[in-house]
């Protein structure tokens, strides 16, 4: 194949396609993050993310969080055209600070799981779920 | 608009006093994300469930806030402490303004 002009101007644009949205839909991410942790640090300790690494369906994804002693979590699929999940908020009857559900994944990203702690510290889960077939009807 | 929806959750008809339990929801509605487009190339608009929550006696048990990125027909499952008898109110908000709501009554063993 030659390289002519167009075919050039072609690759670019794809290009810009595959790295340039990943890297707008994460600003955005990390937005929903800074909102709800209002900039404070976050740690790495005392939330769980369950999510399957590899997920044929992107559809429905299950995935389950836990975080003992947390007031709220926040899930976030970070490669989605909007990154918000999902924020449970628990209660004074919650049994336990857990919950499961099933999300929609647009292809293989990085789920992040950010649990708000009753002391006001703030602790962050991370899970990468390959998916074979995107959820998002593209 | 959503049509048909229905929704089913599985809590325990009693429990002692104290106790955890767990409790299963699952909602029929179609969670349209607002991001597909129909065969003319024109995006349908969104139109999901943007809210659950769950209380026992008037207190929260969880509170939920849903994007379009939950899948259709939502499932949750979480855990719940029985302090007495009473009944169990589930409450889900739709985009369009509907309330669909769903109670259970659970008894001391």
């Amino acid at each position: 194949m030659t390289l002519t002009r167009r075919s050039v101007m072609v690759m670019g644009a794809g290009a810009l396609v595959t790295f340039g949205l990943p890297m707008r839909a994460n600003a955005a991410a990390e937005d929903a993050v800074t909102e709800f942790t209002g900039g404070a640090e976050v740690g790495s300790e005392g939330v769980t993310l369950t999510a399957p690494e590899i997920a044929e369906n992107g559809n429905t994804v299950p995935i389950e969080v836990a975080a003992p002693g947390a007031e709220a979590i926040l899930v976030l699929a970070m490669g989605n055209p909007t990154p918000g999940v999902a924020r449970f908020t628990f209660g004074p009857l919650a049994g336990s600070q857990s919950a499961s559900t099933r999300i929609r994944l647009a292809g293989t990203q990085d789920v992040v799981a950010i649990a708000k702690m009753k002391d006001g510290s703030f602790a962050r889960a991370s899970s990468n779920v390959k998916v074979t077939i995107g959820g998002c009807g593209g | 608009m959503a049509d048909n929806v229905r929704p089913r959750v599985k809590a325990p008809r009693s429990a002692e006093a104290g106790e955890t339990v767990t409790i299963k929801t699952l909602i029929s509605h179609p969670m349209e994300s607002g991001q597909r487009k129909d065969a003319d190339g024109n995006t349908i608009p969104r139109s999901i469930i943007h809210r659950f929550t769950c209380a026992f006696n008037g207190e929260t048990v969880i509170d939920v806030a849903m994007e379009p990125a939950i899948s259709t027909n939502p499932y949750f499952e979480f855990q719940a402490v029985i302090p007495d008898a009473g009944d169990m109110t589930f409450t889900w908000h739709d985009d369009d303004g509907s309330v669909y709501e769903e109670t259970k009554s659970i008894a001391l063993a």
